[in-house]
């Protein structure tokens, strides 16, 4: 089906199952439960986990195969958020014009600083795109502010031009009416679950894109591309010239950083300068090796494993605790009330840093390779193809 | 001219801070071929170790006088630091006063330490692994070790001034023959700049006079030869770790009195130090050191009043302009080697 | 497909929609509640977003401790607080219309786009019916203008730009906190007066919105007590070392540096304003000064001594001797053994000021609150007689100028209050131009 063998018919079915479900898994615990905490099925951090799938999906087209790692991708997000803004703007609150623009936009970003990147490899190439990274960034919170609006971020207001759009559109991004922010909520006893258009707009798309990252990986290309990686030298001795295809790659996976810069526009538009920061490409590096570079559903997983982790252990503040440990005597209560508060709350970013490094230490293949080795205890095959290649040459 | 003198000295006091941090970068990159993105990390903990040695000083015995009352009403505590109940006020408040200076030889053993226990305990499992693993997990580490400090200290900036020698600025240009006040500069950052001059001439006689030394730079060369002959290289490549993480620290222990540490600085100097490593090519200790200075030069340059007007921003993005122009222009940086890190 | 108008397609999808909507199934709740969040149970939640990561964490953590405080004060704990000096008596100390105030809190780091996904989890998740917080005008806007299409109540909390109740104005929101321009018109008069009105000004300003608001109004205030300004410089935000910025600043023929940062920026400026000498010179025949037109006491304490006797302006002072300041100074420092900082007074109050508005419009409705917010005149909150203005949502009360004390007894004692600046001398129209070009709309309840 669709260009696909079997195995990866079946594959791309599960993936999607699995997306459309999302509301779902994401929302395993009852309401008013102290474990409520944790449900993440909420619109806002749903699209955040597919949109960074996105991002992180285009990511590993240049990262995974290529073995370039980029810690500019960051760049191209930012240039699709404030293309898609422009387009709410000047245009229309319709989504279609302003994911278009992004990506364009970003691809043309991409075919400029990856014609300049790509003439050197190793980390002087991961120099060079962190360096454009960090240009764009400096320069749209501060000299660029015309455009960019700074600081305070590219904002839609009600006084914006909006050419195409009548007296009668939403003022808020929209699919041709349905408006991104609309949810619909079904309670199943004690439990919610929350149905939003923007994200199974961004579902769909991200199963687009997944979609294609499959086509890629499967191609002649992406063969070409492995190659890179595998052995530039002997590829250019056979008379293959690697620059176009790394280009191309670079490009791809530009414009896939774009359309999720889009996306993230259209839930919610407000394009920040942050959003180019080093960090944020350092981010989906993160993202993607988490993941399991080189594998397909890998950076997903990295991505809502990531967005989860920020979104919800950052809430869990002292009082939460103390909800939780109320049952256990005063004394102790405290004391461990005040270990766990190390961790979350304020202390969140220990528990990130230390999940990479066991991560990384422990999982070199990222939680693809985790999965692989659970299946494989209970003596069943791994599917090899999806994770245990790539777990054996991890990118570099 | 004197403006250009003076952004010279700030370029040289600036490119000191860089030069030693790019240092220790390269020395680990060189000897054990590490990208260790935990370095600026280290850099912060040398100026938290100024930073704690002023907490240890100031231990204070709490007496209460019923005389003054504090915020609250209630009769103020006056703290009285050991040192001076110990050694005498003016005794006491001279050493606490000195706590910068001091920091140096309380950082020296901690720090050595604190590369010793990193190499051993997780860098050494990295050496086989690609340079994206260890990049990942020495940011990782980065990260738990600034959230640790953040822990203790808070995130505020927290004041540690230099001796009261060398608080204030003397006037430089007259000593060079200038009018009075044409050219100001603080006392603690030519002793910033000199200090940093000592320990980069320590490091490379330290490489270049010693038999040690002499037997690193060749397992630098070729690890494996070295090792052939009977020689126990990766012995003295802990130590050498030891000796790059001493050296950010002792950058960061000097550099307390120019700004306040506070725990994410060494993320603010990661990217930076990084930019210069690869400006001066990777496992180039003295492309570190010049690159290190020809940014902070450039960099001060760029923020003078006359190239903002022409180039508004400039001073945003030199650092990365220059990157890349170098980068393009001299492919290994500028005094890098073939082969290393491309691939 | 065409994207002009509302097609006969598009038209057919609206009404599918609407009919979808109507013919909902009874499992699928849509927004049934006349606004967004309305509380039920008999508990009302409240989002506290605050930063707990990068440089405002320590400001981000005393805000929080003062939530916590008005949460506490609220549902009846404690010894009450400024609830018993505040001049409204509406609240009762049995939380907020009889439902108990819960809370949950989130992490801005300090970045708009951070800010606005924890403030959209807090809304979409945890049923927040009121954010508040925030430690720099970015992510205030930000936040202001993802509450105003959510339909809650934004009560800001530290934010100092000119813009958050200016051109970015929304009717959901609402600033207790003072701006750039009133900071600028408190600071300028005891400027002439203490170091006279012949006198040259260099600026460093911070690169970004807040940083050219602060220099606009603080340039324009002091030229018109006859000041002149040489020169204004841009600093990028990630500058650590200023040495470059600061050394040419004694030879441009200013005898007056303005230094227009905030936080970590502040810090390392003064640090190496201070370092250089300038202080110890004289320009043109008089001492050269340094002014910080925004103080900050827990960030003034990073620069150490280096503030000593320079002058700024703060929202709220601790050392205030009124009896709302006393009151809320003695429950805070008797809970967590420190004095408050501004930020802290801020959001205690803003979160007073909303339980109140929501005990008087009687309803947690964004609209509601917000008419009760409107014009509400008050005292008693350690700020004099303060006016929350209708046309701006912006609370006009008096300014305090203060000093970097030169002799401190405490670790707390950094700055002393020079002068309280009334309210009259720094209120302004709200077409003034540097407010211009907003609109507030019309409150969105959801």
């Amino acid at each position: 089906m669709l260009g696909l063998n079997k195995k990866d018919t079946k594959f791309l079915l599960i993936v999607i199952c699995l997306t459309l479900a999302t509301p779902f898994l994401m929302q395993p615990f009852a309401e008013g439960t102290a474990l409520a905490q944790f449900n993440g099925g909420y619109p806002d951090l749903m699209q955040r986990v597919a949109i960074f799938g996105i991002f992180a999906i285009g990511f590993n087209i240049l990262f995974g195969l290529t073995g370039y790692l980029s810690f500019g991708h960051a760049a191209f997000l930012g240039v699709g958020s404030y293309s898609a803004v422009w387009m709410f703007k000047l245009l229309s609150m319709n989504i279609i014009p302003g994911i278009i623009l992004a990506m364009i936009m970003s691809g043309l970003f991409a075919l400029l600083i990856g014609y300049i990147s790509l003439r050197r490899s190793g980390i002087y190439f991961s120099i060079l795109t962190l360096a454009f990274a960090q240009m764009s960034y400096n320069l749209a919170y501060s000299v660029l502010t015309p455009i960019t609006n700074g600081e305070t971020g590219l904002q839609v207001r009600p006084t914006d031009v909006r050419l195409l759009d009548g007296a009668n559109a939403p003022d808020y991004p929209n699919l041709f009416g349905w408006t991104m922010s609309t949810s619909y909520k079904w309670e199943l006893g004690a439990h919610q679950f929350t149905f939003n258009v923007g994200f199974y707009v961004c579902a769909v798309i991200a199963i687009a894109a997944f979609y294609l990252s499959l086509r890629i990986f499967r191609s002649p290309f992406g063969l070409m591309l492995r190659a890179v990686k595998s052995n530039q030298q002997r590829m250019s001795y056979t008379g293959l010239n690697p620059k176009p295809y790394t280009l191309a790659a670079f490009v791809i996976s530009g414009m896939y950083a774009g359309l999720a810069g889009g996306l993230l526009a259209s839930m919610d538009p407000l394009a920040g300068a942050e959003r180019m920061q080093w960090t944020v490409g350092g981010e989906v590096v993160v993202m993607t090796i988490l993941g399991g570079a080189g594998t397909l559903l890998g950076p997903v997983l990295g991505a809502g494993a990531i967005k989860y982790l920020e979104n919800i252990f950052s809430k869990i503040n002292e009082s939460v605790l103390h909800s939780w440990f109320s049952f256990l005597p005063d004394g102790l209560e405290d004391a461990v009330v005040w270990l766990f508060a190390r961790f979350t709350g304020d202390g969140w970013h220990l528990t990130l840093g230390l999940l990479f490094m066991a991560v990384v230490i422990f999982l070199p293949g990222g939680l693809m390779e985790g999965g692989a080795r659970i299946r494989a205890k209970f003596g069943r095959r791994g599917d090899i193809d999806e994770t245990g290649a790539a777990t054996k040459t991890p990118a570099e | 001219m004197d403006q250009i003198i003076l952004q010279m000295l700030n370029g040289l006091d600036k490119g000191s801070a860089y030069a030693l941090i790019a240092l220790g970068l390269t020395l680990i990159f060189g000897t054990l071929g590490v990208v260790n993105f935990a370095h600026g990390a280290l850099f912060m903990i040398g100026s938290f170790c100024a930073v704690t040695l002023q907490k240890l000083l100031n231990l204070s015995v709490v007496t209460i006088d019923p005389t003054k009352t504090d915020f609250l009403g209630n009769p103020a505590k006056i703290k009285t630091p050991y040192v001076e109940a110990w050694f005498g006020p003016e005794m006491g408040a001279a050493i606490i006063d000195w706590s910068v200076p001091l920091a140096i030889l309380f950082a020296i053993p901690v720090m050595l330490f604190i590369g010793w226990a990193m190499e051993r305990g997780l860098i050494k499992h990295f050496y086989k692994r690609p340079h994206a693993d260890q990049i990942l997990v020495t940011f990782g580490l980065a990260i738990v070790l600034q959230e640790v400090i953040k822990q203790f200290y808070g995130a505020n900036p927290i004041p540690t001034p230099a001796p009261d020698m060398f608080k204030g600025s003397f006037d430089f240009g007259q000593m060079i023959g200038f009018e009075a006040n044409k050219i100001i500069y603080p006392y603690w950052r030519i002793v910033y700049f000199m200090f940093s001059m000592v320990i980069v001439a320590g490091v490379f006689s330290f490489l270049r006079f010693t038999t040690f030394g002499m037997v690193v730079r060749a397992g630098m060369a070729d690890r494996e030869t070295v090792g052939l002959l009977g020689i126990n290289i990766d012995k003295r490549f802990t130590i050498m770790f030891g000796v790059a993480a001493a050296v950010a620290g002792l950058a960061g222990v000097m550099y307390t009195p120019i700004n306040s540490p506070n725990y994410h600085m060494g993320m603010d100097f990661l990217v930076l130090s990084f930019v210069v490593v690869v400006v001066g090519g990777m496992g180039s200790l003295p492309g570190a050191v010049l690159a290190g200075f020809l940014l902070g030069i450039l960099e001060s340059f760029a923020s003078m009043n006359e190239i903002k007007s022409i180039l508004p921003g400039i001073d945003q993005i030199i650092i990365y302009l220059v990157a890349i122009i170098i980068l393009l222009t001299r492919p290994r940086g500028l005094m890098g080697k073939k082969g290393v890190m491309e691939d | 497909m065409s994207l002009i108008k509302p097609t006969r397609r598009g038209l057919l999808k609206g009404g599918a929609y609407a009919g979808a909507a109507l013919a909902t199934p009874t499992f699928f709740t849509s927004q049934a509640n006349a606004y967004t969040n309305a509380p039920s149970g008999g508990k009302v939640t409240l989002g506290f977003n605050v930063p707990q990561t990068g440089p405002y964490a320590d400001e981000g953590g005393d805000e929080l401790r003062a939530y916590q405080l008005a949460v506490e004060h609220l549902n009846g704990g404690g010894d009450g607080g400024m609830m018993n000096t505040f001049s409204s008596k509406a609240l009762k100390g049995n939380g907020i219309l009889g439902n108990k105030v819960e809370f949950v809190t989130g992490d801005t780091q300090t970045k708009s786009d951070a800010a606005r996904a924890s403030a959209k989890s807090m809304i979409e998740k945890d049923g927040a019916v009121m954010i508040t917080g925030g430690s720099s005008s970015g992510v205030a806007i930000a936040v202001q203008g993802l509450c105003q299409e959510a339909g809650v109540i934004f009560m800001a909390g530290l934010t100092h730009s000119n813009d958050t109740t200016g051109k970015d104005k929304k009717a959901n929101g609402f600033r207790h906190f003072f701006n750039g321009y009133m900071s600028a018109a408190a600071l300028a008069p005891v400027l002439a007066k203490m170091y006279g009105t012949d006198r040259k000004a260099y600026h460093l300003t911070a690169d970004y919105t807040w940083g050219w608001t602060q220099q606009e109004s603080i340039a324009a205030a002091t030229e018109a007590k006859g000041w002149e300004t040489v020169k204004n410089v841009l600093t990028p935000l990630a500058t650590t070392d200023f040495s470059s910025y600061v050394a040419p600043v004694l030879n441009s023929g200013a005898d007056i540096l303005v230094l227009n940062h905030y936080g970590g920026n502040m810090i390392n400026s003064l640090t190496a304003a201070v370092q250089f000498g300038l202080r110890d010179k004289q320009v043109n025949g008089k001492n050269f000064e340094i002014v910080v037109p925004l103080y900050s006491r827990l960030m003034a304490k990073g620069a150490g001594e280096n503030v000593k006797g320079i002058f700024g302006s703060t929202n709220w002072h601790w050392s205030l001797q009124d009896e709302g300041s006393k009151a809320f100074v003695k429950s805070f420092g008797t809970k967590y053994g420190f004095p408050p900082s501004q930020a802290a007074h801020t959001v205690y109050c803003q979160t007073l000021l909303y339980a109140d508005a929501c005990e008087r419009a009687g309803t947690h409705n964004p609209c509601g609150v917000g008419e009760a917010l409107e014009g509400f005149k008050f005292s008693g909150l350690g700020n004099g007689d303060v006016e929350y203005r209708a046309d701006d949502h912006q609370c006009f009360k008096d300014v305090l100028v203060v000093k970097g004390k030169e002799n401190p007894t405490s670790e707390f004692d950094v700055l002393e209050v020079v002068e309280v600046t009334p309210r009259e001398q720094v209120e302004y129209a709200p077409d003034h131009p540097m407010f211009a070009g907003g609109e507030l709309g019309k409150c969105n309840a959801g």
